[in-house]
């Protein structure tokens, strides 16, 4: 296959970026997307150039680590995958590939494809736990049963790989699909009922710290999202904040 | 987190678009309840819908639901545009390339549009005819402020531009139709209101809602200027 | 002489014991001690958040993004835990056998028994954070079993358990983070250890984005940092997996053990082609339900390969179920490395069934049917077709395995409920790693190791579902103890300088490798380097090796190291962020790390787990361990070139185990 990549390249956060292109010729349909990545990157390297910068870890769908917008998607036209698990059979041969980095506001560009997404962890720090410490004498496990049901729901939830493709996705770059899938986790188990308000709560503020923006329920995050995050994630996350707004002290 | 911390949250916004949006649902449903009463162009009609009009102005319970109303309008467009603003800065760099139609609805993502669209039509709307009503002039008949004359007038041939009048009330009600099939569910899910086996049900009803009630409404100007061509 | 530290006492209250005479450090001393915890995988997630939870200043640091990418995030199949709720038979001491046999017996029965040990409080642990397990229509846990054993202890959270085990140490860091006990260092790669007075100290490290290096102190450090699996280019680890920081510990004075201990994994999918950058893993789970073979007759696999017949024309009598045939005890469940060389027997013998000869098939066939039948049943239908039968089969098989069958079919474009998987073995984690002591210290004092980056509990082959059970195991309920027993003496010690002279030679010496692979402007990128060693690798130093082999790649090894630092090409600089400068960096190591594996491999002239030489084998072709010559430990001690380490035994002393030939026939 022979292709022609438009590729953004920016410097660094405060840099103004660009559109790129190269011509990449002989790409097997076999390969991954990442591996047509370092393809390109060794033709970069061999003739002098500075290769592109972009996220990759696990390269099996796993570690969340890979982020790139490809013609106009998040982690391009596959639906249930990262962009590693996206294989060029999913191109045809000729085709022009524009690939960019996420955007937000609360995700600035480190360089090129990569971008800065600790704004994640932090909503995660601001309450995306149970607080039990390491102990060898906490009960069984067996102690308390949670219907498998519940429990399959909770399993779901987390899921979540914090690729950020929700927010990327997002016309208005929101993050409820990511803090909802963690909420509802704990909020579906009978560990995380103590803290079930109060989590919510810190989460969501600690998400609107960080600049993303509203959900207006388009739906587009769920439709990319590589694990199938579902959209009765956000609304168990409204139902609890109300009830938590509803019910606090303060 | 205290109490003006929640109602600053994004969730909070969320909420009051939603209870003032469902809000403005009943509304269209009362307001094209008694529209369709235009349909009846006979003097019998006429009285009919100029004491409906009257008992609509007058009424105290009613007056406290228009105050409601107009309060719903100005919280849901405030909101919209808070929203709209804080969304726009959540992205300060756009995509090059993005391909929006493959993963939301059209309508989904034009909110803002739609509903903008649907706020232009309310200005001039009301100024036809909730200002006319409310400040004149206007003729009496059997006593009573004739509205039902004033609207037959404005989709009359007596209105030199009553044809552009019905196209851009038309319009607006695509407008509406398209606004609704998106939020009337979205507010379900805003307020957390999801459930595997109902939901589907609650989209369905907004279909529903949003194709039947701007129709209805839709075809009261078309009918009017057409019988008195 | 190495001082493995192991207690006195028998063997079941060796740790109970000596948690009770162990050093403690007082809560407000606590507040006054730092450690590094360098890896935020399972063991060192686990350990970070535990010492910072106990009171301890925490610095962790982590080369990806956010600590919850690290690779144990991949591991699929499972936990293993000696809980017994299928009242099946299994006991602590079952756990501790399993793992020892499993192993090979190469490893320390004490470390093992102890592992076994804490593994029930690790499942209560992990339920406590609100990990989703999966469970039972009651509401209880549920288990799965896993190759080499006979009883099910295994726990799983579908095939993503090491993602969700993960995912609760990594909250229950967030929680030590948010409180302001653990400082977070993401981006950021341990460049070297530094020693003052004998003792480790500190590191320096490299912000990956900005370029800068900086010195850290700290009274302990705590290697977290993984296997080295990548030497071999083509593995299941992650891009980013490296043996950098061990090997850095290493040069600076702690022995590597068994570096020639790797795992090969037999069920992976396989290469399929030159552009190939890394391998995916197919769950062992798989094993439980799918049957391995390949066509008995030579002409059929031939036509396989060619592409004129498919696995569905082969009939049954002309299909061999080699590892049923082979070891009818265990059959398709057998220990990973005997699978693995199964397969490779049976594809050199000429039986391979894809187009390089380098496949063997997991069928699911029979599985559809077994499951579809109870599920039949169980719906009451009357006298079902066959069909019906496979369908409602594939829909269990679907609930079970479901996203494993999906990555599948996305890698190999091939539907797996239609045609059996092509599968083949794979680098998957190194049982070698840096020598500890009882403790989990290194021979350098004040440097610890743990989960993977350590040697200690899988001898020569790890059982499934034990990795994840290690690395929760070092960091959650061992080192926090033992680490105490050393701080201890340091409370007085006050807070570590980084200004010593030690600190400035340390960061001199890091900038001028940096400098040197910036200015190289050689003509070829790392990966080309990198590719050709893991092809040396893997040829000579993989699953079977021999002695005319290893020395060959030793020597290609060094020419290869040579040529890489006077042609590799790093482009950019130095000073931003620059991902080809890290990884030069990984592979300069890696070059050296792969000679210490073939010398090591060289060395151990037995056949044991993963390790098979040639030379010896039983007449059927089983791995020959020699007992009375090799029950040691290969400790390696660096001596200025990989070439010129010395090689150090610690004696492994079996005396709650006979050690027999391991036979799963």
């Amino acid at each position: 296959m022979n292709l022609t990549l438009k590729v953004w390249r920016q410097d660094g956060p405060e840099a103004t970026g660009h559109m790129d292109t190269h011509a990449l010729e002989g790409v097997s349909p076999d390969m991954s997307f990442l591996e047509m990545m370092d393809m390109l990157n060794d033709q970069i390297i061999r003739a002098g150039g500075e290769p592109v910068a972009f996220d990759h870890d696990c390269r099996e769908g796993i570690c969340g680590m890979c982020s790139m917008f490809i013609n106009g998607e998040a982690h391009g036209p596959g639906r249930g995958v990262t962009t590693c698990q996206l294989h060029m059979r999913s191109f045809n041969d000729g085709d022009t590939i524009a690939i960019e980095p996420w955007r937000a506001q609360a995700f600035p560009v480190i360089k090129d494809l990569t971008v800065d997404r600790s704004a994640f962890d932090r909503v995660i720090q601001a309450g995306g736990y149970i607080s039990v410490n390491t102990s060898g004498n906490t009960i069984d496990a067996n102690a308390i049963p949670v219907p498998k049901e519940q429990a399959d729901d909770a399993f779901s939830a987390a899921t979540c790989i914090g690729c950020g493709a929700c927010v990327a996705s997002c016309k208005n770059a929101s993050a409820m699909l990511f803090v909802s899938a963690k909420v509802s986790q704990f909020a579906l188990l009978p560990q995380g009922q103590p803290e079930r308000e109060s989590r919510v709560q810190r989460m969501v503020e600690q998400m609107d710290k960080e600049g993303f923006g509203n959900c207006t329920n388009t739906g587009a995050c769920a439709v990319e999202c590589p694990k199938g995050i579902d959209l009765s994630n956000i609304a168990r996350m409204n139902r609890d904040f109300m009830s938590a707004a509803v019910k606090s002290k303060k | 987190m205290s109490n003006s911390g929640i109602l600053r949250s994004s969730l909070a916004k969320k909420y009051v678009m939603a209870l003032s949006g469902l809000f403005l649902c009943l509304f269209l449903l009362g307001h094209l309840a008694g529209n369709l009463q235009l349909f009846n162009t006979s003097a019998e009609g006429q009285l009919a819908f100029n004491e409906y009009a009257h008992f609509m102005t007058t009424f105290p319970l009613v007056k406290l639901l228009s105050y409601l109303t107009y309060a719903a309008v100005l919280f849901h467009v405030v909101d919209g545009i808070a929203l709209t603003m804080q969304n726009r800065k959540a992205r300060p760099t756009g995509y090059v390339k993005e391909k929006g139609s493959a993963n939301a609805s059209w309508s989904s993502r034009n909110m803002g549009i739609l509903g903008t669209i649907i706020l232009v039509f309310l200005v001039s709307h009301m100024q036809n005819f909730w200002y006319v009503m409310h400040f004149g002039p206007i003729g009496e008949s059997d006593g009573l402020k004739d509205l039902h004359t004033v609207v037959m007038t404005f989709f009359g041939p007596e209105n030199g531009l009553a044809g552009l009048a019905v196209a851009g009330y038309v319009l607006a009600q695509f407008a509406l139709g398209f606004h609704l099939i998106h939020g009337f569910q979205s507010g379900f899910q805003s307020l957390g209101l999801r459930h595997s086996k109902y939901s589907p049900l609650i989209e369905r009803a907004g279909l529903f809602f949003g194709i039947g009630v701007p129709t209805l409404f839709a075809s009261i100007p078309v009918y009017l200027f057409f019988i008195q061509l | 002489m190495l001082d493995s530290k192991i207690p006195e006492g028998p063997l079941a209250d060796k740790w109970t014991k000596y948690k009770d005479d162990i050093q403690l450090v007082n809560p407000a001393n606590k507040r006054s001690i730092d450690v590094i915890v360098v890896g935020t995988g399972l063991a060192g997630s686990s350990a970070a958040a535990s010492l910072a939870e106990m009171g301890y200043n925490v610095k962790a640091l982590c080369f990806q993004d956010s600590p919850r990418r690290a690779h144990s995030i991949a591991a699929q199949g499972g936990i293993n835990a000696a809980k017994n709720y299928q009242n099946d038979g299994d006991s602590v001491h079952r756990l501790f056998y399993d793992t020892v046999k499993g192993g090979d017996y190469r490893s320390r029965e004490a470390n093992v028994h102890r592992l076994a040990e804490v593994s029930t409080n690790i499942i209560d642990q992990c339920v406590a954070q609100g990990v989703p397990f999966a469970r039972e229509y009651g509401g209880l846990l549920d288990n799965r079993s896993f190759g080499g054993v006979l009883v099910s202890r295994t726990f799983y959270a579908k095939g993503q358990t090491g993602q969700q085990l993960l995912l609760g140490a990594y909250s229950a860091l967030s929680r030590q983070i948010s409180k302001g006990k653990v400082d977070m260092l993401t981006r950021h790669e341990m460049m070297d250890v530094v020693m003052v007075d004998g003792k480790c100290r500190g590191i320096i490290a490299r912000n990956l984005v900005t370029g800068e290096l900086e010195r850290h102190a700290a009274h302990a450090v705590v290697l977290a940092t993984g296997g080295y699996g990548n030497v071999f280019f083509l593995s299941t680890n992650a891009m980013g997996s490296n043996v950098s920081a061990a090997w850095k510990a290493h040069k600076k004075g702690a022995h590597m053990a068994n570096p020639c201990f790797t795992q090969i994994h037999p069920t992976c999918i396989p290469v399929s082609g030159e552009h190939q950058s890394k391998l995916t893993l197919m769950s062992e789970s798989l094993r439980n339900d799918g049957r391995i073979w390949v066509p008995a007759k030579k002409e059929d696999a031939e036509a396989i390969r060619k592409g004129t017949k498919t696995a569905l024309e082969i009939a049954e009598a002309d299909r061999d179920y080699y590892l049923e045939r082979r070891y009818p005890a265990f059959g398709n469940l057998v220990p990973r490395d005997v699978a693995s060389r199964a397969a490779k027997e049976r594809c050199d013998a000429g039986f391979g069934v894809n187009k390089t000869g380098e496949a063997v098939f997991l069928d699911f066939a029979s599985a559809f049917k077994r499951y579809g039948k109870t599920e039949a049943s169980i719906r009451g239908l009357s006298q079902p077709s066959t069909e019906e039968i496979v369908t409602l089969g594939k829909e269990v098989v679907k609930a079970k395995y479901g996203n494993l069958f999906d990555m599948y079919k996305q890698i190999a474009a091939d539907n797996p409920y239609e045609t059996p998987m092509k599968i083949y073995p794979a680098v998957h984690y190194t049982m070698g790693g840096l020598w500890v002591d009882y403790n989990l210290m290194t021979s350098v004092s004040g440097l610890y190791a743990t989960g993977e980056s350590n040697f200690s509990d899988h001898g020569a082959n790890r059982l499934g579902a034990s990795a994840l059970m290690q690395g929760l195991a070092d960091g959650y309920f061992v080192l926090p103890y033992t680490i105490g027993d050393y701080l201890a003496n340091d409370i007085r010690t006050g807070a570590i300088s980084s200004n010593s002279a030690e600190f400035e030679a340390a960061e001199k010496a890091v900038q001028e490798r940096i400098d040197h692979l910036i200015n190289n402007n050689g003509s070829k990128p790392v990966d080309d380097f990198h590719r050709r060693l893991g092809r040396i690798m893997w040829n000579e130093c993989g699953m079977s090796r021999n002695e005319a082999g290893l020395k060959k790649a030793i020597a290609d090894i060094r020419a290869l190291r040579e040529e890489f630092w006077k042609d590799v090409r790093v482009p950019g600089n130095a000073t931003s962020y620059n991902p080809e400068l890290d990884k030069a960096g990984r592979v300069a190591d890696f070059l050296e790390q792969g000679e210490l594996m073939c010398m090591d491999a060289l060395a151990r002239e037995e056949s044991c787990g993963g390790h098979f030489r040639e030379e010896h084998q039983t007449p059927e072709g089983e791995a020959l361990r020699d007992d009375e010559n090799f029950a040691f430990v290969s400790a390696w001690e660096f001596a200025g070139d990989p070439s010129e380490s010395k090689l150090i035994k610690e004696d492994l002393v079996f005396e709650n185990i006979e050690l027999k030939q391991r036979s799963y026939k």
